[in-house]
């Protein structure tokens, strides 16, 4: 059976990781050619991080970068967050192949994607 | 980032409020072919009558970082001056067959791409060393970009301003209204740099956000 793989990476196992260990894990995970979905997504100094590690590893004729699609943070609201700078919680993150994952539409609270077995 | 980490940068955020630098340091930030490089011109040639960089309609056009020091821009009564940086686009892929479709031979797109990866982390790395951003966003796109959210992200983690600048609203199809809808919780100017629509109102804000 042909497909694409995907991978559900609970909160749990993300919360013991080293920001570099994830951007590893996704990396190496996405380059096989598999989707990957963090449940508890990425910090943003993560996904510049990500997005630093890609632009090293795209090449001309393999590699061509990532489509990655998280939910826009939601700003502080209450006093004790803005006082003590505590950050709003990293919602979840989908991580896939350029060639293999298309965002067909996105807004606050919607991810929709296509994802593909052969490039798109 | 433990409490006292925090209450320490919320401290030293609070001083630069408090005791406004007088050069402020600001990125021009957005994704590819949103205008960055058009509105940098415009700035530092109204400002100073020099121009920052080439434009082209062929992505990634810019592809290291060029900066611009000590403009003084005045509006109404407020006065700020800037290091301008003009930054390369930010993408999270790139394909030389993109720059091939805009008639570009298979070497040329291939060293574009290159330089444009390179151009990417440069942005990145700039990010560290910015008082506050500018981000321009193409008004007549779909402003859910993960470029976007990315950026917006990483000013709210590092407590430091940032400014929506929409741009290209001299198109019939743009929507600055989507983009002020997206992220509502950052003052947001709609202009033309290639036209200089409401430039002056982009003025004011900068001096009003990040002056004195």
């Amino acid at each position: 059976m042909t497909g694409v793989q995907i991978d559900l990476i609970s909160s749990d196992r993300l919360s013991s990781m080293a920001p570099m260990e994830k951007v590893r894990l996704i990396l190496d995970e996405v380059k096989k050619g598999k989707i990957v979905v963090l449940e508890s997504g990425l910090e943003p100094t993560e996904e510049t991080k990500l997005i630093e590690i890609t632009m090293l590893e795209v090449t001309p004729e393999g590699f061509i970068g990532i489509e990655m699609e998280s939910y826009p943070q939601k700003h502080r609201k209450n006093i004790f967050e803005k006082i003590f700078g505590k950050n709003p919680r990293a919602r979840l993150t989908v991580i896939g192949p350029a060639n293999q994952l298309k965002t067909l539409h996105k807004d606050k609270d919607l991810i929709s994607a296509l994802v593909s077995a052969r490039e798109v | 980032m433990g409490v006292f980490d925090s209450i320490k940068r919320n401290f030293s955020v609070w001083l630069r409020k408090v005791f406004k630098k007088r050069i402020a340091r600001i990125g021009i930030y957005g994704p590819p072919n949103a205008g960055k490089t058009t509105l940098a011109n415009r700035i530092v040639r109204e400002w100073s009558g020099d121009t920052m960089g080439s434009t082209s309609e062929i992505p990634h056009e810019t592809r290291r970082a060029k900066r611009r020091e000590g403009l003084t821009i005045s509006s109404n009564g407020s006065s700020v001056t800037l290091d301008i940086v003009d930054t390369p686009g930010l993408a999270t892929k790139i394909d030389f067959h993109d720059f091939m479709s805009f008639g570009l031979e298979e070497e040329e797109a291939k060293r574009r791409a290159k330089e444009a990866t390179e151009g990417v982390i440069d942005a990145i790395k700039w990010l560290e060393d910015l008082d506050g951003i500018l981000l321009v966003m193409d008004a007549t796109e779909d402003p859910f970009t993960q470029v976007n959210v990315t950026v917006v992200g990483n000013m709210e983690a590092r407590r430091l301003p940032l400014m929506i600048v929409a741009n290209k609203i001299d198109l019939p199809d743009s929507a600055p209204a989507r983009i002020h809808s997206a992220f509502p919780q950052h003052p947001m100017v709609s202009i033309s740099a290639l036209e200089g629509f409401n430039i002056d109102k982009l003025y004011n804000a900068i001096a009003e956000n990040f002056g004195g």
